[in-house]
């Protein structure tokens, strides 16, 4: 098995530093939707000059370089321990050459590690599959918008939301409300409806790595998506919460089977700096990054 | 677009409303959430212990007047020892909402940047201190960081870097007045209009 730590680091530097082309070509139209000199406008444009200036000259997009989270779906036969190894000692260097903020901190001590690795940091899930390549999925989900995500348990009564899509629709439209401005909208919601507590935000997250143009095979949840990134750009709590026409650039539904006890859904607020990035080892050990 | 130096004047403070732009320009001192628990527990709540005093005179000196940054900057230490700003947006202020307004008060400081705005305690702050809250544009870090033209010096470096208190020279440095000494708010504002949205769209 190849040592694959280079190439970790470079896919860490990209995801820190380049963000991908959809969310800033949607971040663009909605600066021309904003009205000409509004604070809307005025934060949209400086987010663009400094995607711009980040990409330029390879300085992180973001200060808050967030939890990594890594994505991993291997082949037959490959070891996750040393993949998992490689990517820890990726992370450090990255951490080294300020790519990365350092940003795992002891819970008890209060003590930064200073180079990205702690326990259970950073977060990497191993699928294998049919595939003989390996394929890596990287979201750096700053701790902003990690503090406004949500999550809740149908019925709810508040909101008069129940165990089905209308009340899905309800509970997201209200953490969108309630995060005003502090997960730095314009935000990419990524939604997941069942499974159990833990695996729910697991799947929300994973949702924030599809493309804001994958459109969701199922239609229904393919018209949620899209009601939602209407009614929630209704709300006009616009960039920052400065007030605005463009409160989210995306949203993005999956589901997971449930008990019939419980009915979750957790909703992964992401920052306009949605970093992901990607990267591929074809059978023969050649890398590709996307 | 207000141009303001720090130290900044009272009534330079009571000229800015909800909505100016401003460039900030002088020294400031970045904190957030171990800094303002430290500053409260140690400098404002109970008496200055001997080895904090060095830091306490030091503090008093640069926020009688100035600015506070909640921010957790990407820096890089250089050859010489000295360090430089890679990457310095703003954090989200809230959770500093318990300690912000006795440490305006007690430092005598006319501005609080970060993002997000504040609570109803700080705009009360804002009023009597008279202080503002300057938002800078949440994850914009990289060209904050290019209005960072000093970094002076850093306290408390065993909080780990983005806990640090760092003290930097800025030029320039753009941000936009959501909090004014009058007792405006735009986080007010907008969270007022977008509930009674929210609550046409949910029927409620």
């Amino acid at each position: 098995m190849q040592d694959l730590t280079d190439a970790f680091v470079e896919l860490v530097r990209r995801a820190a530093t380049q963000l991908p082309p959809d969310m800033e070509e949607a971040i663009r139209k909605a600066k021309e939707r904003e009205e000409p000199g509004s604070a809307a406008e005025g934060a949209l444009d400086t987010i663009l000059k400094n995607i711009e200036m980040a990409r330029e000259r390879s300085t992180p997009i973001c200060q808050d370089t967030g939890t990594p989270i890594f994505e991993i779906h291997y082949p037959l036969g490959w070891s996750t321990r040393a993949l998992a190894e490689q990517i820890r000692k990726a992370v450090a260097i990255a951490t080294e050459r300020s790519y990365l903020r350092p940003n795992a901190v002891d819970s008890l001590t209060g003590e930064n590690s200073g180079d990205n690795t702690g326990e259970d940091f950073p977060t990497m899930h191993f699928h294998e599959w049919e595939k003989d390549t390996l394929h890596v999925d990287l979201l750096l989900k700053g701790g902003g918008c990690e503090n406004v995500s949500a999550q809740y348990k149908l019925p709810d009564a508040r909101l008069k939301a129940g165990r089905d899509l209308e009340g899905v629709r309800r509970v997201v439209l209200d953490a969108v409300y309630r995060a005003q401005g502090k997960g730095c909208a314009p935000a990419v919601l990524g939604v997941a409806i069942g499974g159990d507590r833990g695996s729910s935000y697991i799947k929300a997250k994973q949702q924030l790595l599809r493309p804001l143009d994958d459109r969701n095979p199922t239609p229904q949840l393919a018209e949620l998506e899209e009601r939602l990134y209407e009614e929630a750009n209704e709300l006009g709590i616009g960039p920052m919460g400065f007030g605005g026409k463009t409160t989210v650039l995306g949203v993005k539904v999956g589901t997971q089977h449930r008990l019939p006890a419980s009915y979750f859904v957790s909703i992964a607020y992401m920052c306009w700096a949605n970093r992901r990035a990607s990267m591929d080892v074809t059978a023969e050990g050649e890398v590709q990054y996307a | 677009m207000h141009k303001l130096t720090i130290p900044i004047p009272d009534e330079e403070i009571r000229a800015l409303h909800v909505g100016d732009t401003v460039s900030l320009n002088g020294i400031i001192v970045t904190g957030r959430d171990a800094a303002h628990k430290f500053m409260i527990e140690h400098f404002i709540r109970n008496p200055v212990a001997p080895e904090d005093e060095a830091l306490y005179e030091e503090l008093k000196r640069l926020l009688n007047g100035g600015v506070i940054y909640h921010c957790g900057p990407v820096v890089r230490k250089n050859a010489d020892g000295s360090w430089t700003f890679v990457a310095a947006g703003p954090t989200t202020s809230i959770r500093e909402e318990i300690y912000q307004p006795e440490v305006i008060a007690h430092f005598n400081l006319k501005g609080v940047i970060g993002k997000g705005g504040m609570g109803p305690n700080t705009l009360k702050a804002c009023q009597e201190q008279p202080a503002v809250y300057l938002h800078a544009i949440g994850g914009a870090a990289t060209l904050i960081a290019q209005s960072v033209r000093e970094v002076v010096a850093v306290h408390k470096l065993e909080f780990g870097i983005p806990e640090a208190m760092w003290v930097i020279r800025v030029e320039d440095f753009p941000v936009v007045v959501t909090m004014d000494s009058h007792g405006q708010s735009l986080h007010e504002a907008v969270e007022h209009e977008s509930k009674a949205r929210l609550e046409a769209l949910l029927g409620v």
